[in-house]
């Protein structure tokens, strides 16, 4: 049904695109309440919200905690590293204690893909995806939808590349799963070592070149790239990446139009996005961040928003 | 379910009943000083303008109005289900210290009212608050009362009142719907 | 002197041609008689094969049964047990133990146990290198003397193509096969299911095709070098099919095997990260599924072994990446070949019990395999009408890691004789008897 997401935010694979526009559409008020001087709203008033983020994450993490806080929900924070096998308690058995202290919603980040649907799968709380391996990371995709939305008014028909490590980017698969089913053309763009080998069954325009990406996109997702990934050998070098892949100065302002910047963060300053550009005019980086408590204010409070049975009744009365 | 309607106010005698809320609105706060105007998702919203616009023809003194949506300040969230979107909630500078009216279509539990209260008072600490309604139809679960009220009426429980305004329906109405068995 | 008639069923022996509905006769654990209806015979255990079919023990090259070292997931006892009712007359048991079963006390163990279990033959296949750590061979000569049939580093490759050149060559002194687990450990690395689109979807580290593929045809090169006989385990691409019948054009020695899931199943089982869907190798795209169907039928493939590899519950129930790997299959594996490729008429009964009796046992030089005068007496009753849900908490094994759980699978093993003794029958509350 159009109105609800359901018991859990695991991904945008399986959202419908009228309930991206929800997250999205209701996104937009909760944005106002930050502006505010008292910036709390008692929605979520004795809701506990746990954040068991076994992958070492701030501002993912901050920003889930505001968003809790700003609706008024008691939070407590678990971090812990490592798999199953490395930290001493399962999975499971982490759920089920998380289960018995009677917790709302968890929003869980993982190293492993399909953490989130398997925690979800074991607990009656909602569960929210926070990133889970190299899977789907919802929240930035929905945070990022929206600021491009901001920009340009619609996401249909909107051009906009993925740039930097696909393979291994839960971010870009997300934003791909999302901007696709809202009509936008996605492309992706990096070396054939850092995009999946299967990527032209994806549905989106594959660039080797970041020349190519500038001169076709109204906007750009960089992604941050990552130490290990030179050290397991998908590129040879920090220096080459920037030499050949950096989203520069001067390769922008060769572009056919201003193209919009975002990235997830943190950057790289230097290596997949120089200074000036990360700093300039195009970027809204800094509404990314703005968005995201937003948007993830907006998720709770979809999640928790209760029976539709009953809504049927409650229209009737309370004026 | 069949539903057959009555109206209790047609489109002249709604303007007539805001033209008179507005006067007793200025009468009642001794003047325009200080005073704003604040309507409540969705349909006190374009009330709270006509309200503003009518002050402003009588008095030539422009209030400063807001909106205000009180969805996140429910106490039955639980019960609103998939609802769509949360409504604009914008007010006009600080409100400390000012005399704010909140300006609702129909009156009845009283609790979307408690639940303005609760926001305005995030939002700073007038030095009064005031409701306008235009049409109150009794049946209040909680202490509230209007101090300046368009139209009282006593409905029956299968009864519902509907405010039809211009701006979102086409046409200015008061209506009561009975929904036949 | 015991004697066992299995009366009026289709016996099946496509290897010497015979099918046709009669009796068979065991007599001190050797058959005596397979043919035309017989009299009725004094002091015989009568078994009624009507509407069934009775073929030579089905024998399975490649499991795992986790005795020495795991055995809260599986002991050579249980293990003989499932394969009993199963079908198997016989299973050949890999040898990545704890620790691992490279010397001739350690195949001596596995073979004693088996004796003990009083289920389906265990044959100990022997380690290639020591410790299965791909560095030195291990004592061919000893381990077979102590029992073993075969050697191999199953679950793991051999990955120096020098060790694998001088087992293939020292093997040839005594006549056994070398069993490879076929994967490019860098290829594969970190891999938890096949390389495609399903993988780049659900986020997860694929296993290219050519991490099998260029082992195979690595090892395909080294026999034909060394003239020495390769087993290939477990195949799961078209590359690899394509690959092993250019090998066989050229009459190189190489034989291979399938397993029924990769004859069934594809990566779209893994959708929903179930761990039960994660093996290596991974299931792969239906057209590698065809590609070896059709290998089957062509003889391309030369037989059906299980790679029957049980974990603990707990193991399984973790994140996808961290599963361990494989699944059951000694009871579920005669029926799931039959409703893949024998019920869409894909193969026939005869090219069946060829694949996982005939061959097996022929390959592997076993004893069995044929309904002939003077074989020792390992049957297998079959009813080919069976159908039947797969529910594993029934199984005898101890694992219960199976993708087929809750489906429905045609055609079931009713009646094992190894030796002329029942080990399994339905409806038996002693294992047995």
């Amino acid at each position: 049904m159009s109105g609800s997401l359901g018991k859990d935010l695991l991904g945008l694979a399986k959202l419908s695109a009228d309930q991206i526009r929800l997250v999205l559409d209701t996104a937009v008020p909760f944005r106002e309440i930050s502006e505010r001087k008292i910036k709390k709203v008692p929605t979520l008033r004795g809701a506990t919200i746990v954040n068991l983020f076994f992958e070492p994450s701030t501002r993912t993490r901050i920003s889930f905690e505001f968003a809790e806080k700003r609706l008024s929900a008691d939070t407590v924070n678990v971090a812990s590293s490592g798999s199953s096998v490395t930290k001493g308690e399962t999975l499971v058995d982490t759920a089920r204690n998380l289960e018995a202290m009677r917790i709302d919603m968890v929003v869980i980040r993982h190293g492993a893909s399909g953490a989130a649907q398997f925690l979800a799968e074991r607990i009656e709380s909602c569960v929210v995806n926070a990133g889970d391996g190299t899977h789907e990371h919802p929240t930035q995709g929905l945070l990022d939808m929206l600021t491009l939305r901001d920009h340009f008014g619609t996401l249909e028909g909107l051009r906009v590349c993925i740039c930097g490590d696909v393979l291994h980017s839960r971010v870009a698969r997300s934003n791909i799963w999302g901007l696709t089913k809202m009509g936008a053309e996605v492309a992706v763009c990096g070396p054939p070592s850092l995009l999946p080998n299967a990527v032209h069954d994806l549905g989106v325009k594959v660039f080797h070149r970041i020349e190519q990406a500038i001169e076709w996109a109204q906007a750009l997702n960089i992604l941050r790239l990552q130490l290990e990934r030179m050290q397991a050998g998908y590129i040879p070098s920090l220096r080459e990446y920037n030499r050949v892949f950096g989203v520069t100065r001067q390769r922008l302002d060769r572009a056919p139009q201003d193209i919009l910047i975002l990235h997830p963060g943190p950057m790289n300053r230097g290596v997949e996005i120089d200074s000036d550009v990360a700093d300039g005019p195009h970027s809204v980086i800094l509404n990314q961040v703005t968005n995201g408590i937003a948007v993830r204010m907006a998720v709770l409070y979809l999640l928790a928003g209760g029976r539709p049975e009953l809504a049927e009744a409650a229209k009737e009365g309370s004026a | 379910m069949p539903e057959t309607q009555t109206t209790l106010l047609d489109a002249r005698a709604m303007r007539r009943t805001l033209k008179r809320m507005a006067d007793q609105i200025v009468e009642f706060s001794n003047g325009t000083d200080d005073l704003v105007i604040v309507g409540i998702q969705r349909r006190g919203v374009p009330l709270a303008s006509r309200i503003v616009k009518l002050i402003q023809a009588q008095e030539e003194a422009e209030v400063p109005s807001g909106a205000l949506d009180i969805t996140l300040y429910r106490d039955d969230l639980q019960t609103v289900g998939p609802r769509p979107v949360v409504g604009r909630t914008e007010l006009p500078g600080d409100i400390t210290g000012k005399r704010v009216v909140i300006v609702d279509d129909v009156l009845y539990t009283g609790r979307t009212v408690r639940a303005a209260l609760d926001e305005l008072a995030d939002f700073g600490r007038p030095s009064r608050i005031a409701l306008a309604v235009l049409v109150d139809r009794g049946g209040r679960e909680l202490p509230i009362h209007a101090d300046i009220t368009g139209t009282t009426i006593q409905v029956q429980p299968n009864e519902h009142v509907d405010v039809l305004v211009e701006e979102l329906d086409g046409k200015d109405a008061v209506i009561i719907a009975r929904k036949s068995e | 002197m015991t004697t066992v008639v299995l009366r009026g069923g289709r016996l099946l022996d496509p290897g010497t041609g015979l099918d046709e509905t009669g009796d068979l006769l065991i007599r001190d654990g050797r058959i005596e008689h397979a043919g035309h209806r017989l009299e009725r015979i004094d002091d015989a255990e009568e078994i009624d094969c009507t509407g069934k079919l009775v073929t030579p023990g089905f024998i399975d090259v490649h499991c795992h049964l986790r005795e020495p070292g795991r055995e809260d997931v599986e002991t050579i006892e249980t293990g003989a047990r499932a394969a009993a009712a199963g079908g198997f007359t016989a299973v050949c048991a890999m040898p990545n133990t704890q620790p691992v079963t490279d010397n001739q006390a350690a195949v001596g163990f596995v073979q004693r146990q088996g004796q003990r279990a009083s289920a389906s033959r265990v044959y100990p296949i022997g380690a290639i290198s020591v410790g299965q750590k791909g560095e030195k061979l291990a004592e061919f000569g000893e381990m077979i003397g102590a029992g073993a049939v075969a050697v191999s580093d199953d679950g793991r490759p051999v990955m120096s193509a020098h060790l694998m050149r001088t087992a293939l060559e020292y093997a040839l002194t005594f006549g056994v096969p070398v069993i490879d687990h076929c994967e490019e450990l860098t290829l594969a690395e970190g891999g938890a299911m096949n390389e495609g689109i399903v993988s780049a979807r659900l986020g997860l580290k694929g296993i290219p095709d050519e991490a099998e593929e260029i082992m195979v045809i690595r090892d395909i090169l080294l026999a034909r070098r060394t003239r020495g006989h390769v087993h290939l385990a477990h195949m799961s691409t078209k590359g690899s099919v394509e690959l092993i019948r250019w090998g066989k054009e050229r009459g190189i020695n190489v034989t291979a095997e399938v397993c029924p899931h990769h004859l069934s199943l594809t990566e779209d089982e893994v959708e929903h990260y179930d761990t039960n869907a994660k093996m290596n190798p991974p299931l792969r795209t239906a057209e590698d599924v065809e590609a070896l169907q059709q290998a089957v039928k062509d003889g391309t493939i030369d037989l059906v072994a299980t790679d029957h590899a049980p974990h603990h519950y707990d193991e399984k129930e973790r994140e996808f990446a961290d599963a361990p790997n494989g699944i059951i299959g000694l009871e579920t594996a005669l029926s799931v070949v039959a409703t893949w490729l024998v019920k869409p008429g894909i193969i026939s009964w005869p090219t069946l019990v060829e694949k996982m009796a005939v061959q097996p046992a022929r390959l592997f030089k076993l004893p069995g395999g044929t309904l002939a005068r003077g074989t020792v007496g390992d049957v297998t009753v079959i009813d080919p009408d069976r159908e039947w849900v797969v529910d594993a908490a029934s199984f005898r094994t101890k694992g219960r890691n199976t993708p087929y759980q809750g489906r429905t699978l045609h055609a079931k093993a009713v009646c094992t004789v190894v030796g002329g003794r029942v080990v399994f029958t339905e409806n038996s509350a002693a294992h047995g008897r």
